[in-house]
């Protein structure tokens, strides 16, 4: 029974919750579904309820928010300057999506929803077709400039332009793993500790003295994950800000 | 009065002001100027006593998954740009290989940016780029 029980991957499967199937697609309500809806309304509603009162002196939960608003704000001024400024709506609705995705996955039985690839490479794509349109729509061609180096001879000039170009579209592709295998990573890790933990404790006495190393493994490695659910969460807004600041000054 | 912001003064104006306490103040200041000291010393030992234990576990980590995660990209973007060049314009295999390489110059690329060993040239190459507009 023990060993049927621990499956580290089963915590990522996707199971439909209200079937909708319109025109040979599968639309189905499923239950990452639920629970980007239920961040969504978490993130929204929490910093909504936090700034009700709008007192001068913030109370708890309004310095919460308000301390994720400055750092946030900070965070895309210090890489895209005061012009970057006008995307900080997004940049703000990214970083707290994705903090409150990671988060609530450190919750036991909730899922982790940036630990599917396809939300985070839904993300990313946003980011990078938002820097690319953004960016066309200020500099024009001159955008593309951003692939020409200077100071390169014409000989080497294509090739140096092929790879600059694959760079740059390796940003979305890296920037959506890095989430995902983050989120995925740490949460596998701390599943097969758990579960070294349940199997030895079926093995007597000494198998429930054994369990307590793993145990302990799985505290640290708990912790180490909600620092890293922030971390990502942080990273992930910061490099959408970095993207933001080459779509706004490619030229100089 | 004079005792009592004394420190602060006599170190910037000399013994002058404080004429009746000068021994006593010379004497406090010189301990606070020392005390200061102390504290300075200590507080940069914290510093680089808590900075590289910091950078081992989770930063060390998260180096990592950036690094593999940047390289590994380019790979799968130019595997990804071959094979579709090949597919439409049946160039199998020469496509998936050239652009193979390059992914794979791309991703070596990516790597020396993200962790500074190159200047990057997105932003380091701005003002080039800038001079080229101005030409």
């Amino acid at each position: 029974m023990a060993a049927d029980k621990v499956d580290p991957i089963h915590q990522f499967h996707i199971h439909t919750l209200v079937p909708i199937h319109i025109g040979g697609y599968d639309f189905s309500f499923t239950n990452y579904a639920l629970f980007m809806v239920i961040v969504v309304v978490i993130a929204g509603g929490g910093l909504y309820w936090a700034c009700v009162s709008r007192s001068v002196v913030p109370g708890r939960a309004q310095s919460v928010a308000e301390i994720l608003y400055e750092f946030s704000a900070s965070m895309l001024r210090d890489s895209a300057g005061a012009e970057g400024m006008r995307f900080f709506p997004f940049i703000l609705t990214l970083f707290m999506f994705t903090l409150v995705a990671n988060l609530i996955g450190m919750f036991p039985y909730f899922p982790t929803v940036t630990s599917q690839i396809v939300v985070t490479v839904a993300l990313a794509l946003l980011v990078f077709f938002m820097v690319l349109i953004a960016g066309l729509m200020r500099h024009g061609l001159h955008f593309f400039k951003l692939f020409v180096p200077s100071g390169i001879p014409i000989v080497v000039l294509p090739l140096v332009v092929a790879i600059e170009i694959i760079s740059f579209l390796t940003r979305p592709v890296s920037h959506s793993v890095r989430l995902f295998a983050n989120m995925l990573a740490g949460h596998i890790t701390i599943k097969v500790f758990a579960g070294f933990v349940f199997s030895l404790g079926t093995l007597g006495a000494l198998g429930v003295a054994g369990a307590i190393l793993p145990m302990i493994m799985v505290i640290g490695l708990t912790a180490l994950e909600i620092l890293i659910a922030a971390l990502q969460a942080y990273v992930f807004a910061m490099l959408a800000c970095i993207y933001i600041n080459d779509a706004i000054h490619p030229g100089h | 009065m004079a005792g009592s912001d004394g420190p602060g003064e006599t170190g910037k104006t000399g013994t002058g002001k404080a004429f009746p306490h000068s021994a006593e103040n010379l004497e406090l200041d010189r301990r606070l100027r020392q005390l200061d000291r102390k504290l300075a010393e200590q507080r940069k030992k914290q510093q680089t006593r808590e900075r590289p234990a910091r950078s081992s576990n989770a930063s060390g980590y998260a180096a990592a998954v950036r690094l593999s995660s940047e390289f590994v990209a380019g790979i799968i973007v130019g595997a990804g740009i071959g094979w579709i060049i090949d597919r439409f314009a049946g160039t199998s295999p020469w496509g998936l290989i050239v652009f193979l390489l390059l992914g794979f110059c791309a991703g070596v690329l990516n790597i020396l940016r993200s962790s500074g060993m190159m200047p990057e040239r997105k932003l380091s190459g701005k003002p080039d780029d800038a001079k080229k507009d101005g030409q």
